[in-house]
């Protein structure tokens, strides 16, 4: 292509970007369609894709093709094999694409569609994927080393151990938050219980196979799973039509929330070929085929956005999660904008398969674009519902009461028009007793998908299908986090309880290895148990504050890396991000902790309650002020650092 | 590679025939190991660390 055809080319990509960005913005009143939005994003990512990251590839990493990667050096076969770029980049985007940016967006979705997608579109091309693009460079640059251990050696053994430890506390954050998500999609729903419940037969089941009846068949295995899955999916509505079974599988919350716990230390004990191996296989296909097909069902649908572009909840009354937009927007969405725990792949076993370092571009920051693009898609699932809809499943029974009636009069009353008769219909379309205060984002999830789905295999009840099919979806998409992160967390713990004593940190003594497991479960069951009682409003914030505490850790990283480049003025790249995220966060932990409202204050609402429920104030409050504190010391350690290496009288060694 | 050797490498199934190929070419007097122990070895090594799994 000439020169200027390709000028052309993306001015009238600008152009397209910049219209669609205004229909979104300047609509009052109409409905916009989310075509719109697709044009916004799909322009943005283009841009940032051609200009943003060529300039960080070019001009700060200088990535260059002849230069041999980590994979390339020490090839063996096992950790670190050259591979194609395609396949990191599939790699590299199923291991980093998992439940949050479906649930975050959803969630935020309170405030109208436009703040979130301004958030998702500007936060990744700025922040996300700078940041996993500029970690993946480091870490191809020192061996394929890991965050923590990069922390320690550019920053300082004091903010690797605090990155250390940060992790941990991430870790049991993400898992409870994240079970208490299935929780509630789950309570009081046979359908929902019973078909999940038999993913873990069947995952046995495969294990078995592999190792047995046909080893190492892996794609025949799991087309076999597929196939058992949909039975299951069909067993769930046989149980939910049977009154005997159905009451037998109706389970309360906390009753979930303990199974889920009993799941995980099972899993963190048990050999990996067994459980989470197979399961992983099946779970990344139904991961990758189910985000094509939305991909594709939101395109030919193309719905209309029903949610406003903004709501009156900005100002932070709203009833989904409370706080205002400015700093909770970019608290909720986390994982679509910026997600610190991208750091950990982009430092783990991605560095470790590429074979030419200019493929980091594609793999590190287009595989955060594509993430984007599913957060994207999940909030225009989210929007595309009737508002009054939204705000009935994903409210609390403390704003709209537990039946039909009081729901439909609370939510009405706010402006968001919705009959009783709407929301038994729909509940009863699915399949669900009631979809009232499902509250975690899934359920609203699967509605929209169920929808959208629908619009292509409509009649016979296959709303409810496709429904129960989205929540088994995503139930399943969280195990595989709730199950290998488990596994990890108990690794790093035992890695920590070496050093108390030996025999604690041998990952082949089983006493060992089930005090492990079943303290680090008893950490993150805590916050589900308080989840589960004291509500999902809570513990979200606080793994999107974790979680962008995170991402603040690995950007002061990147940032270390570019001065000690000797590149002071490219640092700019992270710096900026950093910089923003830090003010977010910080806001956001102080205002969690200290705000008068108890809606949103812990402190204050500790006031309010007694017992275990003040407990679990208290404790979140600490665990909010313990992740600012552990990223404000890393962030002061790097500063210092920074200042030193770009004195006049600095004489470190410039490093590549 | 062939798509179906793609689709394995992209759901994160241990390459063993890679593991052999590697082992001949650069290790040929190195014992190896069995395709149950390697898938195994492989397994363990994946679910002991962060960075294999993401939220």
């Amino acid at each position: 292509m000439s020169k200027a055809a390709r000028t052309t080319l993306w001015v009238g990509v600008a152009l397209a970007g910049a219209g669609a960005f205004a229909m979104l913005a300047l609509s009052r009143g109409e409905t916009v369609n989310a075509a719109w939005l697709l044009t916004a994003a799909i322009a943005t990512y283009a841009i940032g894709y051609r200009f943003y990251s060529r300039f960080i590839a070019q001009r700060v990493f200088q990535l260059d093709a002849t230069r041999t990667t980590p994979a390339v050096r020490f090839n063996d076969g096992r950790d670190y094999v050259p591979t194609n770029r395609v396949i990191v980049f599939g790699h590299h985007f199923a291991a980093i694409a998992g439940p949050g940016p479906l649930v975050g967006p959803t969630l935020a979705a309170q405030f109208g569609f436009l703040p979130g997608t301004i958030w998702l579109l500007v936060g990744a091309v700025v922040g996300g994927a700078v940041q996993d693009f500029v970690i993946l460079c480091a870490s191809i640059r020192r061996d394929g080393k890991s965050l923590a251990a990069m922390a320690r050696e550019e920053i300082g053994p004091v903010a690797g151990g605090m990155a250390l430890f940060a992790i941990l506390g991430i870790m049991i954050i993400l898992i409870a938050v994240l079970g208490l998500v299935i929780v509630n999609a789950l309570k009081s729903s046979p359908w929902g219980t019973v078909t999940l419940l038999l993913t873990i037969p069947i995952a046995l089941f495969l294990g078995v196979y592999l190792r047995w009846v046909r080893p190492s068949r892996v794609l025949e295995a799991t087309a076999i799973g597929i196939v058992l899955l949909i039975g299951a999916l069909y067993a769930g509505q046989w149980a939910a039509a049977t009154p005997a079974v159905a009451k037998m599988f109706t389970l309360s919350p906390i009753v979930l929330a303990w199974s889920l716990m009993v799941y995980g230390f099972a899993a963190s004990v048990l050999p990996v070929w067994l459980l989470l191996a197979p399961r992983d296989y099946l779970s990344a296909f139904v991961k990758i085929g189910v985000v094509l097909a939305l991909a594709i069902g939101i395109l030919f649908l193309l719905p209309p956005l029903k949610m406003p572009a903004l709501t009156r909840y900005i100002d932070g009354t709203g009833p989904v999660f409370a706080g205002s937009l400015f700093p909770f927007a970019f608290i909720t969405i986390a994982c679509g904008a910026v997600s610190g725990f991208h750091a950990l792949i982009s430092s783990g076993t991605t560095p470790k398969l590429l074979e030419r370092e200019p493929d980091a571009r594609p793999v590190g920051y287009g595989g955060m674009l594509t993430e984007s693009m599913v957060a994207v898609m999940a909030l225009i699932a989210a929007c595309a519902l009737t508002p009054g809809v939204y705000f009935a499943i994903n409210s609390p029974a403390s704003a709209i009461g537990t039946t039909v009636a009081s729901a439909a009069t609370a939510v009405s009353s706010w402006g968001f028009q919705v009959s009783p008769q709407d929301l038994s219909d729909l509940a009863r379309q699915v399949g669900e007793s009631s979809l009232l205060s499902r509250t975690g984002g899934a359920p609203s999830l699967a509605v929209g998908m169920a929808t959208i789905f629908s619009g292509f295999f409509s009649g016979g009840g296959a709303l409810a299908l496709w429904y129960h099919f989205a929540i088994m979806f995503e139930a399943l998409f969280i195990l595989t986090v709730l199950d290998a992160g488990t596994r990890v967390g108990r690794f790093i713990l035992q890695d920590l309880l070496g050093h108390i004593s030996p025999a604690l940190g041998r990952v082949s003594w089983y006493p060992g290895v089930v005090l492990a497991s079943a303290l680090f479960v008893a950490g993150w069951g805590v916050f589900l148990i308080q989840g589960v009682t004291g509500g999902f409003n809570s513990l979200w914030p606080l793994f999107g504050i974790a979680n962008q505490l995170l991402a603040a850790i690995a950007l002061s990283v990147g940032t270390t890396v570019i001065i000690k480049m000797g590149k002071p003025r490219y640092a700019l790249v992270t710096l900026v991000p950093l910089v923003w995220l830090v003010a977010v966060t910080s806001t956001a932990s102080v205002e969690k902790i200290f705000a008068a409202d108890p809606r949103l204050g812990l402190l204050a609402h500790a006031k309010t309650v007694t017992g275990s429920l003040a407990f679990a104030d208290y404790l979140d409050a600490i665990v909010a002020g313990f992740f600012l504190v552990s990223v404000l010391i890393v962030v002061f350690d790097a500063v210092r650092v920074w200042l030193r290496v770009i004195s006049p009288t600095a004489d470190l060694v410039a490093q590549p | 590679m062939t798509l179906r050797d793609a689709i394995l490498r992209v759901l994160g199934v241990p390459d063993y025939q890679g593991y052999l190929a590697h082992m001949r070419e650069r290790h040929p007097d190195e014992p190896v190991l069995s395709q149950d122990a390697f898938m195994r070895e492989r397994l363990a090594a994946r679910y002991e660390r962060p960075g294999a799994r993401c939220c």
